[in-house]
Order: C-alpha cells, then structure tokens, then sequence
C-alpha cells in the first residue's frame, strides 16, 4: 500500500520538477532563440520550402486563425479518404476492412479535434498504415496545433503593442521538430525496452499454458503510445488503450505514460512566464493548478485504496483498495492517479475503467473536464484557463476602482464577449446535450443505451457529454455510444468544444495586442499575486463548477449517497 | 465651504416620487434595458399565470395556491426593488440639480433690444445670442459672458462661496453663471446657452435618464452578467430533463426560483442606480458632469496637470525682499520699482506695492499723472512703465530683462546673477528691475505652499496617479517648489501649448490625463485631456471643450473627482463579487430543496438544516429579494475608497465582499428559514 503512495507521489514530482526546465526550452523555441535542438533546423526549412512557407511572414489573428483552420479542413479530407480505403492500402497484414463512411467520419472528427473519442477498436478497425498515417499523425499535428495556437497568444501577450501573432505555420512545425518528435523518441525508446511491441508483422498465434491457442495483435505500437500521451490525445493503439498488457507493459511504464500525459500542459505554463517575461504569474497560475489538481488526486486516490464501503460490510478483503474495472499491475492507487491526469488534461486515455471508480472519483473526474484548465491539453488549456481570467480581471479591476486591464491592456466590452460566450460554451454544450439524452432515454426507457439506471446512468451520460466537449475523449463507458444519436450529437459538441474556443481565445489575445499599452502605476491590478490567483480561482468554481451542481447533485453525489 | 451635500438618503418626498417610479418602470419596454430584472420580469409573470391556472383548476401539483402566491409577491417585489434603486438614485439626481435651478427659474431679464432700449422681459425668453443688462441688485437670468463691463457677483447660490467675485469683459473671467447675483456695477451679457441646454439642464437630462447612455465598462458589465445570466438560464432548464430522468419531480415555482437567485440579481437590479449615484456624487461635490464616462474615466486617470497657482500654493506670489544691485541706492530701488507696479493690478505688482509702503516708499497715483503704462504680455514676459522724463523702468522675468539688457549693451552685474540664482533656489521668483534698459536690482517673490497639499499629492501616489504642477515659473523656481510640495513632475515657463504637448506626450504612452483650466487658451488643453474640468468662472470656450464643470472653481477638485470615480467603479465591482458570491449559499439552499422529497439521501446536502424544501426555497427567494433595498444606501453613497494600493485593495474587497458574500446568505437564509418556520 506504501509503495502504491509512493508511485503516486514520485509521478507528481517527477511532473512538477521536470516541468519548469521544460518550459523554459519551450520559450526559447517558439521564441526562435538558439537551443541544442537546432540542428532540426534544416529539416524545418525543408517542410517550409516543400509547402511553400515563408517562414519570416507574419500573420495578425485573423490570418493566425484562417491557416489554422484551413488546415483542419484539410486533414479532415485527409483522414477520411485513407480510413475509408485502408483495406486496399499497404502494410495491412491482418487484412482489415475500409471503415465505413459514418464511422470514418466520426473517427476523423474525434482525432482531428485532439479529442480520440473511439467507436472501432485498433486491432480490427485500423491498418498499420491509417495507425500511422492517420491516427499518428493526427496525434502529432493537432497537439501542435493546439500549442501553436498557445504560441501565437504568447506572441500577443508578450509584445507591448502589435497587430501580428506569429506565424501559425511556424508554431505549427517547431511544435512537432523540436518539442513533440524528441520527446516522443525518447518515451519510445523506454517503452520499446519495457516490452510495447515495434513491428509491422501480423497479429501473432501462441499456445497459452492451459494450451488453448490465442491470437495476439500487435504493431506499430511504441512509435504511437508516447505521442498518444505527449499530445494529450489519448486515443489507444489497442481497444482498451493503456490498460493492455502490450501499451502498458509495467509499473514504470504506467509512471512513463502518465507523466508524459501532463508534462506539456504543465510546462505551457511557464513557457508562458518565460515568453512574455512574467514568470511571477506564470508561477501563481502554476500554483493554483496544481493546487486544483492535487486535491482531486489525494480524494481519488483515497477513494479508489479505500475501497467500497458494502464489500467491507460483506466481510470481504479489499487491502487492494476498490479493484473492480482496473489492472492487477497497476493498482488502484496509480489508476486513481491516471483517473485524474487524464482528466485534468484532455487527455482521455486509460488504465482503467472510470465507470466503475467510485462515485466520488467519477464525480471529480466530470468537474475536472467540465472545468477543463487545470493544466488542461496542450496549449488549450492554459487557454480555457485564460479566458477565466479575463474574467476574473475584469471584476477584480472594477473592485480596485480602475477600468480593468490584462498586462497593460485594457479589458472592453468586445474581449468581455468573446470571453463570456467561450465560458458560456461549455457548460451549454454539455448541459443541453445530456438534457436531450435523459429527456430521449426517460421518453424510450426501451432504448437500451444504458448499463445503469438511474443516477448512474444520468452519470453516464453526463461524462460521455463532458468527455466530448472537453476533447477529452475517455468514457465512462457501461454506455452503448455506437449508435447515430450519440456519433451526431457527441460530433457536434466535439467541433464546437475544439475551435469555438480556440478562435475565441487567440481572437481575445489579438484584440489585446493590438491595443495600446498602458504602463503599470500603484493603482493598477496586479495579476501576479496570490490574491488575484484566488480571485480566478473562485471565478472558476463558481461560474464553471457550480453550474454543474445540479446536474452532479442527481448524478454521482446522489450515487455516492446511496451507494 | 458650503457643499450641497444631501446626506440624508431617503427623503419623504424622493420616497414617495420614487415609489410610483419603481411601478411606473414595470412597463417591459422600460425593463428590456435591463437584461437580468427583464428576464425576472419575465418569469413573475409566468408564476402570475400559473397562479391563476391552479386557482381555477385546482390542482395542486405544483404546490399550494398560497405558497405559489408568496413566491409570486416576493418575485414582483424583486423586479420593484430594483426599480425603486433605480427611481432613488434618479431622484436624488434630479433633486439635486433642481435645487440649483430653482434659482434661475422666472427672474426677470432686462434685454437689449435692437434698438438699443431695454425691455424687461422673463429668463425663459431669452435665446442664445441675446444681451442682456445687469446692475447692482439684479438676478443674472441666464449663463452667458460678459461683453461690458466689470461687476463683483455673488455666487453663493451656485458655489457656497461667499465671498463675491470680480467678473470682468474679456480675459478669463468673463463667464456668468444664471443664477448669480450682481452686488455692484454694470454689466451687459451675451446670453452663450439657451434656457434648457445650459450645462445644468444636460446634466439634469443625465440623471433622468432622458439621454443617459452606458458606459463602456457598463456595457462590459452587463454583458458578463448577461452571460452569468444564460448560463443559468442552460443550468436551469436542463435540470427538468435531467429529474425526469431520476424520477424527480420538480415544481414550477421551485424551477423558477433558483433560476432567480442564481442570476446577479442583486447587481443587476443595482447596476444603473450605482451609474446614477456616481453623477449624483460628483453634483454634490458641486461639479457638473457632461456625461458619465467622464466620472469614470477619472477612476483611471494616471496623470494629473495642476497649475501652481491656487492648487499648490495659496494664491499668488508675493514679493518678500528687495535687492538692489549695480551701486542703486536702496531707497532709490524700492521707489523705482513701487512707480513700475503702482498701476499693476496683477496680484505681484500689488505686493510691490505693499512690501514699498512696508518700507516707508509710498507714491500716490495721482502723482503718476504723465506716466505711461507698459502692460505684460506673454512675448515681452515683462511690465512697467515710461516716466514723462523719458526714463524706461522695467521689471520681469530674469531671462527677459537681462536679454532686453543684453541688447542694449549692457551688461548683466554679477551679484544680480547671483541672486537670481539663490532666490530660484529657494523657490522663490525673482523680478529684475531694469532702468533704461540697464540693470537696477531684484525684487524677491515668494510662494506659499498650500498646507496640507503634501498629503494630498501623497495620497494620489498611492491611488497610482501622478502629479504634475504647471507653473510659469523658471525651471530652478518650479523644482523647488515642485519637491516642496511633493509633485512628481513639473512643466516650467509653461506656455498653453506645452500642456497640450505633455498631454499628448503622456496619452501617446497610454496614460489618461486630466486637468483644470478655465482661459480660452487652455480649451485645447482641456478637449485634449481625457478628463478635462472647466472651472464655472473661465470662458465659455473652456466651458465648451472640457468634459465637467466645477461650480466651486476650486482647482484642488480634481484629486475629489478621482475619487468619485473609483469609487463607481469599485462599487460595481464589489457589489458584483457580493452578488455572485451569493450563489454558493443559495444552490446549497435550493439544490436539497429540489431533491430531498424524491432523493431522501440528498438530505446530507442540506447543510443549512432548512426548515422542509418549500421554506428553503422561499427563504432563498426572501433573501434574493431583501438584499437589493438593503445595499442601495451602498449603491448611492459608494464603496469607500482607501489609496492603499491595488494589491492591499483587492485583499480587503475581496474580503468583506466576496468572503462576506459566501457567507452573508448563508446566515441571512438561516435566519429567514427559522422565522418562516414557525408559521409553516
């Protein structure tokens, strides 16, 4: 039980220790100063040139945003074309079919949106080939899409006065040369030696001990894992994604895999302080993060060792802690842990299953995505978090009698707008879409989407919605999501919970840029202090987290009360 | 100084007035301006709906009539409240200015005709561009500039001043104020406003809301709570599937009560009477906004251009000693110079004057018959006058004279440099006197700082605003006085164009600048300033190109005015905090409420111990309701604002507004439910 804390706590300081170095690399990338990295340089050159880049232009917002979204489009014809014709395509040992259109088109929404919601399973619904050529690579570019666009508000923050952002393109490619690929190579490398299979050979035949035979896929794995977790994308080689034996082979593996889901939204962070010369804010940002952060793992982590309280009752054993849906090597103490990396983040993969965590741990689970910026996905969380502070700034700056201001910008009406329809998003998106699915299934109790009636099931639906908005892309699973009214409707909350915000935020951020600077005098806000930090952490639980009250109130607390 | 302060908050009459106003504004045409109490609006009236429904069918289902009833009331008295902060601020408003009108209403006017008699007709017939006669005794009965004449006026009406004031054609102080009494003299005026469009009236217009536009920030405001407000417009309207689903029924009443109490209601129904009270303010500090931006850009303002003279220091310089150089006899120096100042009305040449007759020099000016009069102007920085022997007495600033000496050929003498130098040193202003354009001696002029002013200049540091004194002085001079009176920066030999650079330069690096003037040469200044007050005794230009008007023509008011405007702001803010700080006691109110008869287990949620759900809700409802009326003396009198710097500011509202905000409703719901419970 000590060692199962112990990996818990040795995970958390491995982030937090690693993270500001990290950071700090990041801001000298998208900086453009020199790094012992640079030796990608010729590389990056090759892509501008091949795509026909000029890498020196400079974009304002809205040319920032019209690239970034012209590419989505983009990958978008990509993914599908290659899913629906996979079976004709190269390296497809196992022979597996083209998807269908329907299920093609939800596949390539949901990585496409960093989100990896999964309605197929890897080992019959893709070839190597789309593992590589479209899961992968979507696993790469949208995770630096969402750190370009993180990039390009820096630049906005950073400067005391300007119409241009950055080149998206730029952030686009440095995103992948110089952060996500190194990384990923390296967290590769450890899993290839801890047993995640690297081969492009078929599925494997073996003769079990009990001498039934069983067949065992395998793959590209190890080249997908580590990207599948840098990039917070979390959509699983396999069916059951890291709690497979083959994606998660070992205790240090699982340590492996969820540091490397939160390392990157943790070192945004300061990439941020280091870029715009506030490290002071980015440290408070950081600290009230982490704070969020921390509490939910030390309740779940308690939660899921303790147990649940009826099988004590029935007088049976359970020093393992509540074992039920999770994996033997890994325990319940770091399946916790995972439980709420992966939804701080919008992460999404597991190594375990959430649907039967206990009430609790699944109600912070929920609070984490609905909140979606503790750390949150790469890039866009630090994003979400920005649009809170917006806020937070706005009604701070009236309670100290000046017309609000963010690092010497002057907080209007137009940012107010932008900022509230983007808090507003998402508690809309996941509110009016479980609102249906409860009003459909109440309507159809024959409908049969549901493992659990009741508050569990309302759970249920809850977090597919909450999972889908955040572009988080886990499942509370014990929910039969294959079917048009989830794939449209989970669809449809997926694309507006990417870019609604994405544009919002970068809009905000080069709305501030361009307005003139006003320099810092005593009776300005200052930002970077403990009491502001409390400010916006209060913003938060009140406006994101409390809306949500109700409808956790009938779902997981209602659970956990007559559990 | 008299100020027209009204302390007293509620008045019978303004009570009375502002009763029938909170029902009159009712009309949803009226309450659309106001987003969050129109949706408010909006559900009473559905609650009135299914009142009648339950009464004629008799199903209750949805609860009992009289509860729904209760819930109804307390609702329509919701809307009231906030209508009634609104009614209460604008009276107050109106009351005040009408105080001042009362004064120029219906006073006789002796216009000019164009024939050139006067006829003696009423005030309100006087149009813009008319003359009109004043003598001893007389009313003025319209704003306007005088065209002729010189007259002592009493302006007490307006300012609380006593003491009369000299008003004069042409110059600076040629303005009068409708409402003024003349004391002595004649004088004829050009009427500059037409009866209904003077500064008052638009001021007037404001508060009514007639033309009362929102401010920016306003704007910001309402669209963050507006969005506060569709959020739990999603919260609540989605939680009907959602207790369908879990088998919870949920009444009507209950829905449309936690949709009240947790949109800001509180500063939703606050919001305009808050914008109001801040003019409201700023007339009982006697200062006439042109519109409410202006009071809350002066929130922001982080320079501040005062001139030197009755700002800083009392009144005008005044000569202490003087020194005569180049081997003139004493006696012969101080004569010379009591002849160069004996016709020179300005407050300088006065006390020439006066320090001579100290000295026993004393010379009647009937003896300067013959003697010609050399006015000061702005080129030539210098006065004085010529004898009839021909004799060519000069003084004035250093740099003038021993250049006009300097052209002549003639040399400065050591010591006259030397004490140039020690008397600037000291902050005081030297005066040299020059004879035929030779050099003669100096006359030592110094200035008295304001006490008190130190403090003043102090607590604007700390607010984060800067100071910075404007002086015609020599640079040497304004340095000392500027470190005497603790001023952050100064602009010296100022001319009326060096103002509007340092504006400009200081806006260009995105600081808001305000200032005081009231010469015509300083109305580019004023327009050009982000906060510009005229004073009501400068020119009608002046009047025209600031954005406020200061009755009093007390040049320290701008440090006041500051302070007005942040405190409108900071009393939106805080009231907006309270506001949503509310929410957490009241979803802990309301939520158990909800549930518990469906979800017994939701009973451990009820942390209150709320008497049975329907007090819970009714309590919470009660709660949302009383707080209104309760915070509108805060609304109208202002959060109280202390210069302690942002950060220390912050904690200490964050404290008693947002900590007091958690919890004030926790105990005020309590206490509600346990009073309610005795009767249910």
């Amino acid at each position: 039980m000590n060692t199962e804390i112990l990996g818990v706590v040795l995970q958390w300081v491995l982030l937090v220790v690693l993270c500001y170095p990290l950071g700090r690399y990041m801001a000298k990338v998208y900086k453009g100063e020199r790094t012992w990295l640079d030796f990608m340089a010729p590389v990056e050159r090759l892509i501008y040139r091949l795509c026909g880049i000029d890498p020196s232009q400079e974009m304002d917002w809205k040319k920032f945003l019209k690239a970034l979204l012209t590419v989505n489009l983009f990958w978008f014809f990509w993914g599908m074309v290659l899913l629906v014709c996979q079976g004709w395509l190269p390296l497809n040992p196992d022979g597996n079919p083209g998807q269908t259109p329907d299920l093609a088109f939800n596949t390539c929404i949901s990585f496409m949106v960093n989100c990896n919601l999964q309605h197929y399973s890897g080992e019959t619904g893709l070839s190597y080939f789309t593992q590589l050529f479209v899961i992968m690579l979507f696993q790469f570019v949208t995770a630096a899409c969402g750190m370009a666009a993180m990039a390009g508000i820096m630049k906005a923050l950073a400067a005391k006065s300007t119409k241009t952002i950055g080149n998206f393109w730029v952030f686009l490619t440095k995103s992948v040369t110089r952060i996500l690929m190194p990384l990923s190579l390296v967290v590769g490398i450890l899993l290839v030696i801890n047993g995640t299979p690297m081969s492009f050979d078929g599925k494997q035949t073996l003769t079990t001990l009990e001498g039934s035979e069983q067949v065992i896929s395998q793959g590209p794995t190890a080249a997908i894992v580590p990207i599948k977790q840098l990039g917070t994308n979390g959509g699983g080689y396999f069916g059951t994604n890291s709690s497979h034996p083959l994606e998660n082979p070992n205790a240090f593996t699982n340590i492996l895999e969820c540091w490397s889901i939160l390392i990157l939204p943790m070192s945004m962070v300061f990439a941020f302080g280091f870029y715009t010369r506030r490290r002071k804010l980015a440290a408070w940002i950081f600290t009230v993060m982490l704070f969020a952060f921390t509490t939910g793992v030390v309740v779940s982590v308690w939660q899921e060792m303790n147990g649940n309280p009826h099988i004590d009752e029935m007088g049976v054993a359970q020093d393992l802690g509540s074992m039920e849906g999770k994996e033997i090597r890994i325990g319940s103490g770091a399946s916790a842990m995972w439980g709420m990396v992966t939804t701080v983040t919008s992460n999404g993969s597991v190594n375990s299953m959430h649907d039967s965590q206990t009430p609790l741990s699944g109600m912070l689970q929920m609070l984490n995505m609905q909140i979606n910026c503790w750390f949150g996905g790469v890039g866009v969380g630090w994003m979400n978090y920005f649009a809170f502070l917006i806020i937070a700034v706005f009604i701070s700056g009236l309670m100290v009698g000046r017309t609000p201001e963010f690092l010497g910008k002057k907080v209007e009406a137009r940012e107010m707008k932008i900022a509230t329809l983007v808090v507003l998003m998402h508690p809309f998106l996941i509110l009016v879409g479980t609102g249906i699915a409860a009003a459909v299934a109440a309507a159809n109790p024959e409908i049969g989407w549901l493992n659990n009636p009741s508050f569990h099931g309302l759970s249920e639906m809850l977090y597919e919605y909450t999972s889908s908005a955040a572009n988080n892309g886990s499942g509370f699973e014990g929910l039969a999501d294959n079917t048009p009214f989830w794939n449209i409707s989970t669809g449809i909350a997926l694309i507006m919970g990417r870019y609604f915000p994405i544009v919002g935020q970068v809009a905000i951020a080069g709305l501030l840029a361009s307005k003139k600077f006003v320099p810092e005098s005593a009776g300005t806000l200052k930002t970077d202090t403990g009491t502001f930090s409390l400010m916006t952490f209060a913003v938060i639980i009140i406006v994101a987290a409390l809306s949500f009250f109700p409808a956790l109130a009938l779902g997981p607390i209602a659970d956990y009360l007559t559990i | 100084m008299k100020r027209n302060r009204n302390n007293r908050l509620f008045d019978g009459t303004l009570l009375r007035r502002s009763l029938r106003a909170s029902f009159v504004k009712l009309d949803p045409r009226v309450m659309i301006k106001n987003p969050i109490m129109f949706t408010v609006e909006a559900v009473t009236f559905v609650m009135l709906l299914l009142i009648f429904y339950i009464a004629f069918t008799g199903d209750t289902s949805q609860g009992s009539l009289l509860y729904n009833i209760v819930i109804f009331l307390v609702l329509l008295a919701t809307v009231l409240f906030a209508n009634f902060a609104e009614a209460i601020a604008e009276a107050r408003g109106k009351a005040q200015a009408d105080s001042l009108r009362k004064t120029r209403e219906d006073t006789p006017a002796k216009r000019i005709g164009t024939d050139g008699k006067i006829h003696t007709v009423s005030s309100s017939d006087l149009k813009q561009g008319d003359i009109f006669e004043c003598v001893a005794g007389d009313t003025v009965p319209a704003d306007g500039e005088i065209v002729e004449g010189l007259a002592s006026i009493d302006e007490s009406a307006i300012t609380g001043e006593s003491a009369p004031v000299i008003r004069e054609a042409g110059g600076d102080k040629s303005s009068v104020t409708g409402g003024t009494k003349v004391l002595s003299d004649r004088i004829r005026v050009k009427v500059t406003a037409r009866p209904g469009e003077s500064f008052l009236d638009r001021m007037i217009a404001l508060v009514e809301g007639s033309s009362r536009q929102k401010t920016p920030n306003e704007i910001a405001l309402t669209i963050l709570l507006a969005g506060f407000t569709l959020v739990f417009v999603i919260v609540c309207a989605t939680l009907k599937p959602f207790a369908d689903y879990v088998g919870a029924n949920i009444t009507v009443a209950a829905f449309i009560s936690l949709f009240v109490c947790l949109i800001p209601t509180t500063i939703g129904g606050l919001l305009s009477a808050i914008g109001i009270a801040g003019m409201d303010r700023a007339l009982c500090a006697n200062v006439i906004t042109k519109s409410g931006k202006a009071v809350e850009t002066a929130g922001d303002i982080d320079t501040l251009l005062l001139d030197k003279t009755g700002t800083i220091t009392i009144g005008n310089r005044k000569a202490t000693a003087f020194h005569p150089a180049g081997g003139c006899d004493r006696q012969e120096f101080i004569r010379r110079c009591v002849l160069a100042s004996v016709a020179d009305q300005t407050p300088e040449g006065k006390s020439v004057v006066e320090l001579g007759a100290a000295e026993g020099i004393r010379i009647d000016p009937l003896h300067s018959v013959g003697v010609r009069m050399v006015k000061f102007t702005a080129e030539t920085k210098c006065s004085g006058v010529d004898m009839p022997d021909g004799r060519r007495i000069r003084k004035g600033a250093a740099e003038a004279i021993l250049r006009l000496a300097a052209e002549h050929g003639n040399a400065c003498p050591e010591e006259v440099e030397q004490t140039v130098r020690r008397v600037s040193g000291n902050g005081g202003t030297p005066l040299v006197v020059c004879e035929n354009e030779k050099i003669i001696g100096v006359i030592e002029l110094q200035d008295i700082i304001k006490t008190g002013i130190r403090e003043r200049f102090e607590r604007l540091r700390r607010m984060g605003v800067k100071t910075v004194m404007v002086t015609g002085d020599n640079p040497l001079t304004a340095k000392y006085i500027a470190q005497k009176a603790g001023v952050d920066d100064f602009i010296a030999e100022a001319r009326p164009e060096d103002k509007l650079e340092y504006i400009r330069r200081e806006q260009q690096a995105g600081k808001l600048v305000a200032m005081m003037g009231d010469g015509t040469n300083d109305a580019p200044a004023l327009a050009q300033a982000d906060v510009g007050v005229a004073m009501n005794s400068g020119t009608q230009a002046a009047k025209e190109a600031g954005n406020m008007v200061d009755l009093d023509n007390d040049p320290t008011k701008l440090i006041e005015i500051v302070e007005i405007g942040k405190q409108l702001l900071m009393t939106r803010g805080t009231l907006t905090t309270f506001s949503i700080a509310n929410d957490v006691a009241k979803y802990f109110a309301i939520v158990p409420a909800l549930f518990i008869t469906s979800i017994p287990a939701l009973q451990s949620l009820n942390i209150m111990h709320l008497h049975s759900p329907e007090s819970a809700i009714l309590s919470a409802v009660i709660f949302n309701a009383i707080i209104i009326p309760l915070l509108i003396p805060l609304a109208l009198r202002g959060v109280t604002y202390k210069p302690i710097g942002a950060s220390a500011l912050l904690r200490r509202n964050l404290f008693i507004y947002g900590l007091g905000g958690i919890v004030a409703p926790f105990i005020g719901i309590k206490l509600i439910d346990m009073f309610i419970s005795m009767f249910f």
